[in-house]
C-alpha cells in the first residue's frame, strides 16, 4: 500500500477529531488537557507531512516552534491544574462554574 | 471684491454693529460687580456707534456707491448666504435712529436705574438689544435678518422681564416672547417660500429678480407676502397679535421707550419697507386694512386707560397701525418718515412719563397725579412738546409725517382709510391731552403729587435733546431722503419756507382735515378733563367705556379660544408622544433589546465544555460557508 499525503492527512484529521471529542466530552481536567495536546500534535503531523511532500522546510521549522511552546505551556498548565486541585480538592469541570452569572 | 475706492471706511459699519455686542459680553463676563463701570461701557458703546455712523455718513453720504459689504458665510448646495451689511439710505437712517435715540435712552437710564441693584445686568441686556436691532437694520439678506429678529425677541424678553421677581413682569415677558414667536413662525415660512420660489435670500438679488420678472412669485405671491407680513404683525404688534405690547409695560420705563418707541416695534415696519417689492396689490390691501384697524382699535382703547405708560403704549400701537397702513397704501416714504418722527416724540413721551413716574415714587395711575406743572417744569414742557408732535400740530414733526400718510391715502383713492386716519388723528389728540391735562394741570389728586420733584439733569438733558428733534424733525429733510431712497427721482431741495407749507399745497384736504381733527380732539379733551378729578367719560359712554377700559376683552377672548385650543393640541401631542413615540417606537426597541439580552443570558452556563462546544460549532459553520459554499 502506498502511503501518500492523503493518508497522512487522514490520520491527522482523525487525531484532531479524537482530541476534540476528548475536550468536549471528558470531565477530568487532566484528560481534557491531554486531548488538547493530541489536537496540537495532529496539527504538527499535518504540517510535517505538507513539508515533506512539498519539499520545503518551513513546516518542519514551525513544528519545532510548536513543540517548544507546547512544552512551556504544559509546564504552566499542569502547575495551574495542581494549584486548582489544591484549592478545590477536585479536578472536574462541573465543579468549576464560579464564573457563571 | 470691490474696486478700491468704492466705499470709504468700509470697516466702520462692522464696528458699529459689534460694539454693543462686545459691550454686552464685557459687562456680563467681567464687570457685573461694578454698576457704574458697566453702565459707562454700555453708554460708551452706543454713543460711539452714533458718532461712527455720523462719520460714515459724512464720508460716504447717505447712498454709498456700493451698498453692501459682505463676508461669505454659508454655502450649502445652491443656498449661498452672505454675512453682509446693507448700507443704503434706509439702513443708515435707521442706524442713526437706533444709535441716536437709543443713546439718549441709555444716558437717561443711567439716572432712571440709579437705585436698581442689578443695573449692570440691565445695561448688558440693553447693549445686547441694541446689537440685535442693528443686526435687523443692517442685514442684507432674509436669513441674517431673521437671526437678528429672533435675537431682538430674546433680548426684549430679558428686558421686559427685567424685574422678574414680580410675577406680572415674568408673565408679560413670556407673553411678548410667545406672541412674537407666532408671528415669527409665519415669517420663517414666508422666507422659506421666497427662497423656494426665487432661489435667493439676498434683498438686492430678490429685487432684481422681481424687477426682471414681476410674475416670478406666481400664484403664491399673495400668500408669500402675507406670511412675511406675519413677522411684522408680531414685532410691530398689529391686530390680532397686538396683545403683548401693552403688557410689556411691566419692564422699566427706559425699556418701554427703547423697545416700544424707537426700535423693536419699528422693526416690522422697517422690514416691510425693505422688502416692499415682494408684495403684490392684494397683499398690500390686506396690510393696509389690518394697519388701519389696529390704529382705530388701539386709539379707542387708549381713551379709557388710567396707567400713564399704558396710554402711551396703546398710542404706540395706534401709530404703528398708521405706519403699516401707509406701507399697505404703497407709501414707504410716509411710513418710514412717520417711523422716524415717531421714534423721536414717542421716546420723548415715554421718557417724560418715566420722569413723572420717578418723581411720583413709582406711582403710575394718572388719577393720583395732577398739577405737576409746577413741580416738574422741564418734564412738563418736554411732555407738552411730545404730545403736540404726536397730535400732529403744525409745524412740529408729527404733523408732516402724519399728513404724508393721510395724503397717501387720498392719492390712492382709499377714502375709507383716509376717513379712518382723520378720525384716529382726532382720537390721538383726545387721549394724549386727556393724559396731559390730568397729569400736569388741575388739582393735586393725591399727597404724593404734592411732593413730586423734578428729575436729575442726566434724565432731563436727553429729554431736551429728544424734544428738539420732535419739534424740528419734520423740517430737516428726512422725508426727502426717504423719497430719494424709494424712487430714483431726484428733486431739488425745497427752501425752508416752502418745506414749512408744503403739505398745504401738496394735499390741502389731508392737511386741513388733520388740523381740524386736532382742534376737535383738543377741545373735547379740554372741556372734559381740564379740571376733572375723576373720569367723566364712563358716565357718558356707558358700556362702550367699560369695553374700552377692558381692551375690548381681547385677553379674555384669547383666554377663552386660543388657549383651550392650544391646550387641546398640546394634549394630543402629549398623547402622541407618550403612546406612539415613547410607547410604540421606543418601547418596542427597548423591549426587544431586553428580551434578546435575557435569552442570550441563558447561554452563559459557566460550563467550560459548553463553551468549547459552541466554539467548535461556530468554527464548523464558518468552515462550511468558506469551503462548501
Amino acid at each position: 500500500m502506498h502511503v501518500g499525503l492523503h493518508e497522512y492527512l487522514t490520520v491527522s484529521i482523525l487525531l484532531f477529531c479524537l482530541g476534540l471529542l476528548g475536550v468536549i466530552l471528558r470531565r477530568n481536567l487532566l484528560m481534557i488537557y491531554m486531548s488538547l495536546e493530541l489536537m496540537l500534535n495532529a496539527a504538527n503531523l499535518a504540517l510535517v507531512s505538507f513539508s515533506r511532500f512539498n519539499d520545503r522546510l518551513d513546516g518542519q521549522v514551525l513544528v519545532f516552534f510548536i513543540i517548544t511552546v507546547a512544552a512551556a505551556e504544559v509546564a504552566v498548565g499542569l502547575a495551574l491544574i495542581v494549584a486548582l486541585y489544591r484549592k478545590r480538592q477536585s479536578a472536574h469541570v462541573e465543579d468549576l462554574t464560579s464564573m457563571k452569572l | 471684491m470691490f474696486p478700491a475706492q468704492s466705499m470709504k471706511y468700509e470697516t466702520l459699519p462692522w464696528l458699529i454693529l459689534f460694539l454693543p455686542l462686545s459691550s454686552a459680553a464685557v459687562i456680563t463676563l467681567f464687570t457685573l460687580r461694578s454698576k457704574t463701570v458697566s453702565s459707562l461701557i454700555s453708554i460708551g458703546a452706543i454713543v460711539l456707534g452714533f458718532v461712527l455712523t455720523c462719520i460714515f455718513i459724512a464720508a460716504n453720504s447717505f447712498h454709498p456707491a456700493v451698498a453692501e459689504t459682505t463676508v461669505s458665510w454659508l454655502a450649502i448646495g445652491n443656498l449661498n448666504v452672505d454675512f453682509g451689511l446693507k448700507l443704503d439710505t434706509l439702513s443708515l437712517m435707521m442706524t442713526l435712529i437706533v444709535t441716536g435715540v437709543g443713546g439718549a435712552i441709555h444716558i437717561y437710564s443711567y439716572g432712571y436705574m440709579h437705585e436698581d441693584r442689578s443695573r449692570a445686568r440691565f445695561f448688558a441686556c440693553m447693549s445686547l438689544f441694541t446689537f440685535s436691532m442693528l443686526g435687523i437694520v443692517l442685514a442684507n439678506n432674509f436669513l441674517m435678518m431673521f437671526i437678528a429678529w429672533e435675537l431682538v425677541g430674546v433680548s426684549s424678553y430679558l428686558l421686559i422681564g427685567f424685574w422678574f421677581e414680580k410675577p406680572s413682569a415674568g408673565d408679560a415677558a413670556k407673553k411678548a416672547f410667545i406672541t412674537n414667536r407666532l408671528g415669527d413662525f409665519g415669517f420663517l415660512a414666508g422666507i422659506l417660500m421666497i427662497w423656494g420660489l426665487l432661489g435667493s435670500l439676498n434683498f438686492g438679488e430678490l429685487q432684481s429678480a422681481l424687477t426682471a420678472n414681476s410674475a416670478a412669485l406666481g400664484a403664491s405671491a399673495t400668500i408669500a407676502g402675507l406670511l412675511i407680513f406675519c413677522g411684522a404683525m408680531g414685532k410691530s404688534a398689529q391686530f390680532p397679535l397686538h396683545v403683548w405690547l401693552p403688557d410689556a409695560m411691566e419692564g422699566p420705563t427706559p425699556v418701554s421707550a427703547l423697545i416700544h418707541a424707537a426700535t423693536m416695534v419699528a422693526a416690522g415696519v422697517y422690514m416691510l419697507c425693505r422688502t416692499l417689492f415682494l408684495f403684490n396689490h392684494e397683499a398690500l390691501q390686506v396690510i393696509a386694512y389690518i394697519g388701519g384697524f389696529t390704529a382705530l382699535l388701539a386709539a379707542l382703547i387708549a381713551i379709557q386707560q388710567n396707567d400713564i405708560k399704558r396710554i402711551i403704549a396703546y398710542s404706540t400701537l395706534s401709530q404703528l397701525g398708521y405706519m403699516v397702513m401707509a406701507v399697505g397704501l404703497a407709501g414707504p416714504t410716509p411710513a418710514m418718515f412717520h417711523l422716524t418722527t415717531h421714534a423721536f416724540f414717542k421716546a420723548l413721551l415715554f421718557l417724560s412719563a418715566g420722569s413723572v413716574i420717578l418723581g411720583m415714587h413709582h406711582e403710575q395711575d394718572i388719577w393720583q397725579m395732577g398739577n405737576l406743572r409746577k413741580k416738574m417744569p422741564i418734564t412738563f414742557w418736554t411732555f407738552l412738546l411730545g404730545a403736540l408732535a404726536l397730535s400732529g400740530v403744525w409745524p412740529l414733526s408729527g404733523f408732516f409725517s402724519k399728513d404724508g400718510i393721510l395724503a397717501q391715502a387720498v392719492e390712492q383713492h382709499s377714502y375709507l382709510l383716509f376717513a379712518n386716519g382723520v378720525f384716529i388723528a382726532g382720537l390721538t389728540t383726545f387721549y394724549t391731552f386727556r393724559l396731559f391735562f390730568v397729569v400736569f394741570l388741575g388739582e393735586e389728586k393725591s399727597p404724593a403729587a404734592a411732593q413730586a420733584h423734578e428729575s436729575p439733569a442726566v434724565m432731563t438733558l436727553p429729554l431736551i435733546a429728544l424734544a428738539l428733534f420732535s419739534v424740528i424733525g419734520g423740517l430737516i429733510g428726512i422725508e426727502g431722503l426717504y423719497r430719494h431712497a424709494f424712487s430714483s427721482a431726484v428733486e431739488a431741495p425745497a427752501g425752508f419756507a416752502a418745506a414749512l407749507f408744503e403739505p398745504f399745497t401738496h394735499s390741502p384736504l389731508a392737511a386741513s382735515l388733520g388740523l381740524l381733527a386736532f382742534a376737535i380732539g383738543l377741545a373735547a379733551a379740554w372741556s372734559w378733563y381740564a379740571n376733572a378729578a375723576t373720569d367723566p367719560l364712563p358716565a357718558k359712554l356707558g358700556g362702550l367705556a367699560t369695553a374700552m377700559k377692558n381692551k375690548f376683552y381681547f385677553d379674555e377672548l384669547y383666554e377663552a379660544t386660543v388657549i383651550p385650543l392650544h391646550d387641546f393640541i398640546a394634549a394630543v401631542m402629549d398623547w402622541f408622544d407618550r403612546w406612539i413615540v415613547q410607547g410604540a417606537c421606543i418601547g418596542l426597541v427597548r423591549g426587544g433589546t431586553d428580551l434578546g439580552g435575557r435569552m442570550l443570558r441563558l447561554m452563559q452556563t459557566g460550563n467550560l465544555q459548553t463553551y468549547a462546544f459552541m466554539f467548535v460549532f461556530g468554527v464548523a459553520v464558518l468552515l462550511y460557508f468558506v469551503l462548501v459554499k
